[in-house]
């Protein structure tokens, strides 16, 4: 088994296919998009291969430490970020293949005009646990 | 209240109920309630007849479950409360439960699920919290490997090599929890020994023996690995490493060998040294040549290639791995290991670095960063 951070991102990744922004599609289908991430998340909740989603928010601060006593410093947000995080779900498969399989399903979530929005996902592999036999 | 004996029962009592007539899913959900009904009423001290009062009170809790269901539509089911007579327990039907876990329709990580679950006894949220996902999806993981062997035949003929496979992961790959996994699969490997007559049953528990006796030399408390070569071999479980040599030798004298044997046979190699300067690396690769030839896999032909590199030295090493396909994970940190032996100290610590940036997990990851590092203030 292993797991794998499926990342969708605001900005940053290549161009979807079909690249309307969500707030020129009608209410429907953004109620049909909406609905199609849930039954997504409960199928995989379903076969045994849901660990977690969440959504962020696009604008967020960045925080450093300023040395003893002093109260942290933060910035941003910066508008010229190019890579924003939108969210991201956490799944644990039996294979990458399955991996790339889950995601492309995804991906295939409705956009504009009720086709699928090919949006470009990120998958990356979670470190896992050491294993015991080495040699 | 003897929490191992009561999971060490679990199979058995599935085998019994479900020679009584019951399916296996209904049967194992029966025995998880008889299991957690133990855990409450046996505080002090267990019944005179565990299993029998297992048995009992899983037939109750099924009797109750379909009382539940059959109340709900406004019936009335007559039952009795004991269970009807049935066949006595065997070990074979503890086996059958064994197989029909480890069944080849079911996924590896549903088989290792099911496999805690109904013949290890734990509960559905210890196997959760054990490989870092919800409860909620483990539970649809168990009960989704449960339909897809609702077909099985429970006396179906099953195939030990899947068993011992599903075991094998469960000790090799999990996450160092409140559940210790390796122990755990030590426990059923042990059952599954004291039922079968199988030479490479044993080779796989020798196996487990002999790596979990060095278990607390090669994790600091930090959690960080210590390679094998740097290990205080003082702190390896000597009884442990007897038990696993003592098996192993036992079952090698039947010639049969398997690739669980000589995995053991390595790792009995490994542990029969008093210092790493003492490996009888030359044995090692014999083992490696066996173990390649039953296998043909690449992990092993890499594994082969730094022994090589020991016995032989750094060069012979290099040449081995030539022959492995460098897409291999491990492949670079291997590399990396035998370059530095070569004195070629520079390509070295690239390597592990680029090494690093591969690895499959923190704990490598960090061990071979500091290798990199270490080389790189050498080199200054």
């Amino acid at each position: 088994m292993a797991k794998y951070l499926l990342l969708k991102h605001y900005r940053g990744a290549p161009e979807a296919v079909n690249s309307v922004p969500m707030d020129q599609w009608t209410p429907e289908e953004i109620t049909n998009h909406v609905q199609y991430m849930t039954d997504f998340a409960s199928r995989l909740e379903g076969t045994g291969e849901y660990v977690d989603g969440q959504a962020l928010a696009p604008e967020g601060t960045f925080v450093r430490y300023d040395g003893e006593g002093r109260p942290p410093v933060t910035d941003g947000p910066f508008a010229e970020t190019k890579d924003l995080i939108a969210g991201w779900m956490v799944i644990d498969v039996d294979s990458y293949d399955r991996a790339v399989e889950l995601a492309g399903e995804l991906s295939a979530a409705p956009g504009a005009g009720g086709k699928p929005i090919h949006e470009w996902l990120e998958l990356r592999p979670f470190l896992s646990a050491p294993p015991t036999v080495t040699e | 209240m003897d929490e191992l004996l009561l999971r060490e029962l679990t199979p058995a009592v599935i085998g019994i109920l479900v020679r009584r007539g019951l399916d296996f899913a209904t049967a194992e959900d029966a025995v998880q309630e008889a299991l957690l009904q133990a855990t409450l009423s046996w505080p002090d001290r267990s019944p005179a007849d565990p299993k029998g009062w297992l048995v009992t009170v899983a037939w109750r809790k099924f009797l109750d479950a379909r009382r539940a269901e059959v109340a709900r539509r406004e019936r009335e089911l007559k039952a009795e409360i004991e269970p009807p007579p049935g066949p006595p327990a065997s070990a074979d039907d503890t086996l059958q439960v064994f197989f029909l876990c480890a069944h080849p329709s079911l996924t590896p990580a549903s088989a290792v699920a099911l496999t805690l679950r109904a013949v290890g006894g734990l509960t559905t949220r210890q196997i959760a919290q054990a490989y870092l996902v919800p409860e909620a999806t483990m539970a649809q993981r168990i009960s989704r490997a449960k339909r897809t062997v609702s077909g099985v035949r429970f006396e179906s003929p099953g195939d030990l090599a899947t068993v011992l496979r599903v075991l094998y992961l469960v000790f090799n790959e999990g996450y160092s929890g409140d559940v210790d996994l390796a122990a755990e699969a030590i426990r059923l490997a042990r059952q599954v020994v004291s039922i079968t007559d199988d030479e490479e049953t044993a080779g796989l528990l020798a196996l487990m023996l002999l790596h979990h006796a060095r278990r607390r030399a090669r994790i600091r408390p930090d959690g960080s690995l210590v390679p094998l070569a740097e290990q205080n071999r003082s702190l390896w479980d000597t009884h442990m490493i007897a038990e696993g040599v003592d098996l192993l030798q036992r079952v090698l004298q039947r010639d049969r060998l398997g690739e669980y044997q000589a995995q053991a046979a390595i790792a009995a190699l490994h542990a029969d040294a008093p210092r790493v300067e003492e490996t009888d690396w030359v044995q090692i690769v014999g083992w490696y040549d066996e173990l390649l030839r039953i296998t043909d896999s690449p992990v092993v032909a890499l594994n082969r290639a730094v022994a090589v590199g020991e016995a032989d030295g750094a060069p012979a090493g290099l040449a081995a791995l030539a022959e492995v396909d460098p897409k291999l994970p491990r492949h670079t940190a291997a590399s990396a290991y035998l370059h530095e032996k070569a004195g070629d100290l520079e390509r070295a610590a690239r390597l592990y670095a680029d090494a690093a940036q591969a690895a499959p997990n923190l704990a490598e990851r960090d061990h071979l960063t500091r290798q990199a590092a270490r080389l790189n203030q050498r080199l200054r």
